[in-house]
């Protein structure tokens, strides 16, 4: 258990993350500077590739463009069907997986009533999976997902990131993990309203950078959320305040912001809640873009069918289990 | 970076947070005001009395003094030599003095301090506060032909004037004399007309002193030398009657030189005394003795350098017995210091020790009453107050410092400027306590964005370090603010008493309360710098509790906050 932390804590306080581990396959943030030009670029309307599968782990993560804002509008013509896609593939390797609870419990204690939330959650999510969890209100989805960000701490059970145990990691760690390797969205996006989408974007590399690193990497960090911002079709909205965005625009903002720090996993709880049923699609097109681009592996909570049919695999959250 | 984002932003957007910004720096703008006037006034003060007092002196505790003022001066010596620059023997008495005025005799008590003129300016700076500026370079017990200031020389261009002064000196005994001269003569051709044809043969001799000196005789009840007897005619007090005594002097021909007159009559006494061209021993006054201040401001004065006046003193003798002179009045005394501007007098210590008999007739060395030390630069006076004090006897001798002196003076300046210090940083915990409120507030109303941050991997204390950079950039802007505020308050403290003054119709800095003409104000960088430093810990640690509250904020529980 002690290593493992010590593996952690060291990979997680390195100030860039070299990402020696093939595991990994993210690309350093910065490594000789951002690539401005030349590298792959991201666009919805070229060809889906089939989300990365662990043997293709070697490949690395295509970089976000500079120059090609991202076309959404047009991306939402076919959502795929679940069963194109390979996720049945059940790699035998356990570190393969990215994301795994054994037997997770969570109540919540109010006075004497005990409100039993989960009762023993097993969920695997593999490296590049597109995972949608889906149940009732109030099934303990938003709690789950709390519990696999390091949020909130479980009563009972593990959960393992990249074959580390992190439920028990101390506040630090789990700081940098939330930081820099988990990315969340929220219904309600939770933008902080006094900054620009710019500055929102910029928040998780300020956290991650002291002041005198941001500031003397001000300029490119900039560039790097505002290209973040750009790949998710809000490249002319960079000075805006979120009460000046939509609901749309925002969610897209929030995404970049959960983007910017490039994170193996993405949690999302319910994305789509608060939105139309097209900017919902168009969100849920870009989040399986980014999936499906960048191999990005992602949690989504939703109690919406047709959203949820988009993902790789569908879970459901009854009575605190996992029904597959 | 994030954290001084935030608190940037928050500042921007949270004009409530203006309130408390408000009350900082007002809190701060009065403290350094009512410090640097505080100071001022005790700078003054502390000047002023240090500029009467030497730094140090050695009292006997009996009135009739110590014998050999120089054997004492030589056993100070031997014991703090090293530390000392000069010394200066005084006799310092009680007494009354007694001036004439517009036809009353004014008495006042009186403390009488003889002085050595040729070292009393080594030892204390009593030269500095005299009114004719020649007396301030060189003290002299002689009336100056005139010159003398008309306007207090210490308070500058606004000081208003005192044209009554352009008359002292000489030029105004001169007057005087002259129409005391005339107004005698009056007085007995009046009495001529009125006792009509009296025979011219009555006694011219019969009564050796005139009728006119009636009103000295009254209280000089001490032996006066007589020499020294000066006869003015108080004009309502002289007899009524026809004094006869008079009449062969009145007789003389109207056309002659009323000095003439005097003198002759001052003949028939055996003097030659002439008070046009003649003093007595200089008396120097404190000046609050003489005048009194009007509405205005300005400074009426009863008498001027070149009257006369009485002193009585008790002499050495047991029982004492009160001795009165006349002194002319040669200088005044203006320390500022109403105390001692309206009870000291100063006259020459010889003078003072003849008078009360405390010269030793066989070797002709007096007595003094105290010796007043001067310290060399950087010598501690209560360090060598305490050699004196074990050198000489307590049961015999005092020693004190200058601040021992006015130690009651001094130190309840000291307890109102810490009293005051105390409200008014009261007044900045208050302050202190709407930061806490407003703080409370934004916590809460930024709950959902502390489970953001800590979403997003912000640490505990990083959340903890908006709000207290919050506070401190709070605590930053008020004092700063505050301290210019404060300061162009101090440098227009004047101005703005004026103003008030004219607002409301009554001045607020009533010269004739104090003796100073504007207010004083002294900025001391260290009060202010630990007035500003004072404000922003309260502001921080104002800031300490809701930053402390938001920092423990779960996350989860705020992510779900609404
Ligand atoms: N702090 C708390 N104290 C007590 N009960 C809580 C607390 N937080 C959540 N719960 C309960 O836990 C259960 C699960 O809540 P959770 O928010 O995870 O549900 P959900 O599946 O996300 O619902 P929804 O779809 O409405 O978002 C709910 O019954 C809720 O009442
Ligand atoms: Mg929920």
């Amino acid at each position: 258990m002690s290593d493992e932390l010590e593996r952690i804590l060291r990979q997680a306080s390195r100030p860039q993350r070299p990402a020696p581990d093939p595991r990994l396959r993210v690309p350093p943030l910065v490594k000789g500077g951002l690539p401005l030009d030349g590298g792959p670029t991201l666009s919805l309307e070229t060809d889906v590739k089939p989300a990365a599968s662990p043997a293709a782990g070697s490949v690395p993560k295509p970089h976000f463009p500079a120059s090609k804002p991202v076309e959404l509008s047009a991306a939402v013509s076919s959502p795929p069907t679940p069963a194109a896609r390979p996720s049945q593939v059940q790699p035998a390797d356990a570190t393969a997986y990215l994301l795994r609870t054994v037997g997770l419990y969570k109540s919540y204690r109010k006075g004497s009533i005990v409100i039993p939330v989960l009762m023993g959650v097993e969920l695997t999510v593999r490296e590049g999976e597109f995972l949608a969890i889906v149940g009732q209100s109030g099934s303990g989805k938003s709690t789950l997902l709390h519990l696999l960000g390091t949020l909130d701490a479980p009563d009972r059970g593990e959960v393992h990131f990249q074959g580390h145990r992190i439920d028990n990691l101390p506040a630090p760690s789990r700081d940098i993990l939330r930081n820099r390797h988990i990315g969340m969205i929220f219904q309600f996006y939770h933008l902080l309203p006094e900054l620009n989408a710019l500055e929102n974007v910029l928040v998780p590399l300020m956290i991650a950078n002291g002041v005198w690193t941001f500031f003397s990497r001000r300029k490119q960090l900039r560039n790097r959320a505002a290209e973040v911002l750009q790949s998710v079709g809000l490249g002319h909205r960079l000075k805006h305040k979120p009460r000046e965005l939509s609901g749309g625009e925002m969610q897209r903002a929030a995404i970049a912001r959960a983007l910017v720090a490039q994170p193996e996993l993405l949690l999302a709880d319910e994305p789509t809640g608060n939105l139309d049923k097209r900017t919902g699609q168009e969100i849920i097109a870009l989040l399986r873009n980014l999936n499906q681009r960048q191999g990005l592996t992602i949690v989504m909570v939703t109690h919406d069918q047709y959203i949820a049919g988009q993902a790789d695999r569908v879970v459901r959250l009854v009575e605190g289990r996992i029904e597959q | 970076m994030y954290k001084l984002l935030l608190c940037w932003r928050y500042l921007r957007t949270r004009y409530i947070a203006l309130a408390s910004i408000v009350s900082v720096m007002l809190g701060v703008a009065t403290l350094i005001v009512v410090n640097a006037v505080m100071a001022g006034f005790r700078r003054e003060m502390e000047d002023r009395i240090h500029g009467v007092l030497a730094d140090l002196s050695l009292e006997s505790r009996s009135l009739n003094g110590m014998p050999d003022a120089d054997w004492h001066m030589e056993q100070i010596r031997k014991v703090a030599g090293d530390q000392i620059e000069a010394m200066t023997p005084t006799v310092v008495v009680p007494g009354m003095m007694f001036f004439f005025c517009r036809g009353n005799w004014i008495t006042r008590e009186v403390i009488v301090i003889g002085i050595d003129a040729d070292t009393q300016a080594d030892v204390s700076a009593l030269a500095q506060y005299l009114n004719h500026p020649d007396n301030r370079r060189k003290l002299s017990f002689d009336l100056r032909e005139g010159g003398y200031d008309l306007r207090d020389h210490q308070a500058g261009p606004e000081a208003p004037l005192r044209p009554q002064m352009a008359e002292a000196g000489w030029q105004h005994r001169r007057r005087t004399a002259a129409a005391r001269a005339l107004e005698e003569r009056l007085m007995r051709m009046e009495r001529q007309l009125q006792s009509g044809y009296s025979a011219p043969n009555h006694a011219d001799h019969q009564a050796p002193l005139p009728r006119t000196g009636a009103v000295e005789d009254n209280w000089g009840e001490a032996p006066q030398p007589a020499e020294r007897q000066v006869h003015y005619v108080a004009p309502s007090s002289s007899a009524t009657e026809p004094d006869f005594a008079n009449l062969g002097l009145a007789a003389t021909p109207p056309t002659q030189d009323p000095f003439a007159s005097r003198s002759n009559h001052d003949a028939q006494q055996g003097t030659t005394f002439d008070p046009a061209s003649q003093q007595h021993t200089g008396a120097i006054v404190g000046i609050g003795l003489i005048s009194y201040r009007d509405a205005e401001g300005m400074d009426q004065f009863l008498c001027l350098p070149g009257d006369d006046v009485k002193l009585v003193i008790p002499n050495v003798a047991m029982p004492p017995q009160a001795i009165s002179d006349e002194f002319t009045i040669v200088d005044l005394y203006e320390s500022k210091m109403s105390e001692y501007d309206a009870k000291f007098v100063f006259v020459p210590i010889r003078r003072l020790q003849e008078l009360r008999g405390m010269i030793d007739p066989t070797t002709g060395v007096g007595m003094v009453n105290s010796i007043q030390i001067k310290l060399k630069a950087g010598a501690d006076p209560a360090q060598v107050r305490d050699k004196l004090r074990a050198a000489f006897s307590p049961m015999l001798y005092h020693a004190s410092t200058w601040r021992d002196k006015q130690n009651a003076l001094l130190a309840a300046v000291q307890v109102e400027t810490a009293i005051l210090n105390v409200l008014l940083f009261l007044i900045i915990a208050v302050a202190g306590f709407g930061i806490l409120a407003i703080f409370f507030m934004i916590v809460v109303e930024k709950t959902r964005d502390i489970g953001v941050l800590k979403a997003l991997g912000a640490p505990a204390g990083g959340v903890m370090g908006i709000f207290l950079s919050y506070g401190l950039l709070l605590g930053l802007v008020g004092s700063g603010v505050g301290l210019v505020l404060g300061l162009v308050l101090v440098k227009y403290i004047n101005q703005i008493a004026d103003f008030l003054g004219w607002l409301t119709g009554r001045p607020v800095f009533d010269p004739q309360v104090y003796y100073f003409y504007k207010i004083p104000a002294i900025v001391n960088p260290w009060t202010v710098s630990w007035i500003v430093a004072g404000a922003i810990v309260i502001a921080v640690t104002a800031s300490v509790l809701p930053a402390w509250r938001a920092a423990r904020l779960h996350p989860v529980e705020a992510l779900r906050y609404e």
